[in-house]
């Protein structure tokens, strides 16, 4: 440990040295690779070693830091790579309390900074504290009214809320609040369970006693099989709706044919395969997904695209910004929150990014698509 | 609520609480002989789901070579311990035990895991993998402190939780898996469904429960195990050797750790860190007894599981608080009831 603490300073130090000497834009990167969101920050940080090398004649360097999903270390992290590193943009961290913690730290140290998790509060309102915040994945309401619009036109009237009792599962209660009443669907039903419970029969049967059209899960990674498997025993078949949480393969190889038939949103660069050729996220998506394969010889994960569209973010600004000032100044910086909040029709892989002063979470409806799960296959539902 | 959604939850709240039982016994008879608040407990049921999980699938489970990595250090930091008073004999011993054997285990592992060995196979095997990081565990972290105060051992414990839950995820990975019923179907009786793997965790259960007691009423090593754990000094006294007690109980608690993980891998997904809030639930009940007796424990542990499940069914966002709140009051209640003897001024 105290050996690695030494190389990680050491690198510290020459990547000061190298400021020093050389023009370059320095990237910061602070990810959960270990503690409870380790299954999102791994998939981030193997997605660092495709990143642009250059940008605009600029060389471009990352560090990139562990803060085991504490939002201290995460904020610890970030004041060490801004004070040694001297970052021009911050990217981080795997979850949510962090992020919230770094968005703070970014406003005081006028770092430009993208995050990567959904909660909209990281981004709205825009106010002085927020100006330097840019959201690069979809607001939970892009993805909820899309489940409530699939439910309107199949005739579903109600339906039951079975969602985590963490930050995910009250962001999704409260959009779905808001989306399913405006298509004049009824919530018959909400209950919560723990990422780590064994069993969910109480709550299911509380669920299926108030008759619901359909049930919503609203759970993340292969924990949301438990709940739908249980609904499935208890001799529920009508339609079951996932959230995109559940937007990794690995639901559908620990689901088996439990799942088979669920409906749920995701990011278009979860089935870029799938996507017709005219989609601006087609062509982003299949480049991030083959790199990041021959890079790491393990599947992508959704969240690591996250990072890579922060990237795209950023080095489609940091020309405009060059003429403001130097990398490695306070102008530059300002100079790369200014471009950034003028980015208009960028396509990444989780979509096309329109920034705007009132605006930075940035994606529209082209962010989502709906898959159906069909033997155990994706299916892009049109 | 009617009848049969309480006969419904009564159910499911007897199957969870089983598995509590298990884990709130281990926690005891791990107190009992080495006075080790032993948070680490649910950790081994994780590892024992996602060995059988890597099994099931084909793979070599990370455990093989946690075991490798384990034995080669704990015969080294002995050896260096304790080098005044090694002797070939014990270097011959441990150079078998703690390298060659691992080794092997890793060998014929890799060998076997890509035929897709049958259940009972794999569980053999999990329980071959696991139980001996019990022992493993205990002579690299807490043989060396095995006299220090309750307090000590405890920090100690979570210590040692930490280093497992990081192991976990190097050795696993982020992903949860979830493993075949060992019974599949549905067996009907009455209005009530019953689970072909909720038969096989009562009968588990109860079968295991009742070796335990034979094993500490009516063995010559568990009545060691129940001398050591009423007097330690009285024991090594009578020549009982202490130090293999406590090897002995965490193998034990391995085993049963281990097992209740390939019993619960396939009602819920594990990752590697599920196993935690698993024990602290066995915990509790542990508690309710006073880390004492294992009879009450037992029972304790059905009653946090029945609660647990009712509260899921009138109050789900609030069940863990529910659950964990429960500890106050028997706390109280327990303070109250038994007559306070400081083992600290020992």
């Amino acid at each position: 440990m105290r050996q690695s603490i030494r190389i990680a300073l050491l690198s510290g130090g020459v990547c000061l040295v190298g400021t020093t000497t050389l023009a370059q834009v320095n990237v910061g990167i602070t990810v959960s690779q270990t503690g409870p969101a380790a299954a999102l920050g791994i998939p981030q940080k193997n997605s660092v070693a495709q990143l642009p090398k250059e940008i605009a004649g600029q060389k471009v360097d990352y560090v990139v830091l562990d803060d085991a999903t504490d939002p201290t270390k995460a904020v610890a992290n970030a004041r060490k790579m801004i004070a040694e590193n001297k970052i021009d943009y911050l990217i981080g961290s795997s979850a949510t309390p962090a992020t919230m913690a770094l968005v703070d730290v970014a406003a005081e140290t006028k770092t430009p900074y993208c995050a990567m998790v959904p909660s909209k509060a990281v981004v709205d309102p825009v106010d002085e504290k927020r100006k330097w915040t840019f959201k690069a994945p979809q607001n939970d309401a892009i993805m909820a009214e899309s489940l409530a619009e699939h439910m309107a036109a199949n005739g579903v009237k109600s339906v039951a809320f079975l969602g985590f009792t963490d930050g995910y599962g009250q962001g999704w209660l409260e959009e779905v609040e808001k989306a399913m009443p405006a298509k004049g669907i009824k919530i018959t039903a909400v209950e919560r369970f723990q990422r780590t419970d064994t069993s969910v029969t109480g709550q299911v049967l509380k669920i299926l006693a108030s008759s619901p059209d359909a049930v919503l899960i609203a759970a993340s990674g292969t924990v949301a099989v438990m709940p739908q498997k249980t609904i499935k025993e208890q001799g529920y078949n009508k339609p079951i709706y996932q959230t995109h949480g559940v937007g990794t393969m690995d639901f559908v190889r620990v689901g088996g044919k439990d799942v088979d038939g669920t409906v749920f949103p995701a990011g278009p660069v979860v089935v870029a395969d799938l996507l017709p050729d005219s989609h601006p996220s087609k062509k982003v998506g299949l480049e991030y997904i083959k790199a990041y394969e021959a890079n790491n010889k393990t599947p992508f994960a959704v969240f690591g695209a996250h990072l890579a569209d922060c990237m795209s973010i950023a080095a489609n600004s940091v020309k405009p910004a060059l003429e403001k000032g130097k990398p490695g100044t306070a102008e530059f910086r300002s100079g790369l929150r200014d471009a950034i909040e003028t980015t208009k029709e960028l396509p990444a892989t989780h979509g096309v990014y329109n920034y705007s002063p009132t605006d930075h979470a940035g994606l529209d409806n082209r962010s989502r698509v709906l898959i159906k799960i069909v033997n155990g296959k994706w299916t892009l539902l049109p | 609520m009617n009848s049969t959604i309480a006969l419904f939850l009564l159910q499911d709240g007897v199957i969870n609480g089983a598995i509590y039982a298990l884990l709130g016994v281990t926690l005891v008879l791990i107190f009992a002989v080495t006075r080790v608040i032993f948070v680490p407990q649910g950790e081994f049921a994780a590892w024992g789901a996602l060995t059988l999980a890597s099994l099931e699938s084909g793979a070599t489970p990370g455990t093989a070579l946690l075991l490798v990595v384990l034995g080669v250090s704990a015969a080294v930091v002995e050896t260096i311990r304790e080098r005044a008073s090694m002797r070939p004999a014990r270097l011959g011993v441990m150079a078998v035990r703690d390298v060659a054997m691992p080794i092997a285990l890793l060998l014929i592992v890799s060998t076997i895991a890509p035929t897709k060995p049958a259940l009972w196979l794999s569980v053999l095997l999990t329980l071959a993998l696991v139980v001996p990081l019990g022992p493993l565990v205990y002579r690299l972290a807490f043989q060396p402190i095995a006299d220090a105060t309750v307090l000590t051992l405890f920090i100690a414990a979570i210590g040692v939780h930490f280093a497992m839950i990081g192991l976990g995820l190097i050795f696993f990975g982020a992903e949860g898996f979830r493993n075949e019923p060992f019974i599949a179907g549905v067996f009907p009786l009455g209005p009530l469904m019953f689970k072909g793997q909720s038969l096989v965790i009562l009968a588990a259960t109860a079968a295991l429960l009742a070796a335990l007691w034979f094993f500490f009423e009516h063995s010559m090593l568990g009545k060691a195990l129940r001398a050591t754990a009423i007097n330690r000094l009285g024991a090594r006294l009578v020549g009982i050797p202490t130090r293999a007690t406590g090897r002995i109980a965490f193998a034990l608690a391995a085993a049963i750790g281990a097992l209740s993980g390939t019993l619960i891998g396939s009602l819920t997904t594990i990752s590697y860190d599920s196993g935690f809030i698993i024990s602290l639930k066995g915990f509790v009940a542990a508690i309710a007894a006073g880390l004492a007796s294992y009879p009450v424990t037992v029972v304790a542990a059905i009653g946090v599981g029945v609660l647990e499940s009712f509260a899921a069914f009138f109050a789900s966002a609030y069940k863990e608080v529910i659950v964990f709140s429960l500890i106050i009051p028997l706390l109280i209640w327990r303070s109250l009831v038994t007559a306070h003897h400081d083992e600290e001024e020992e």
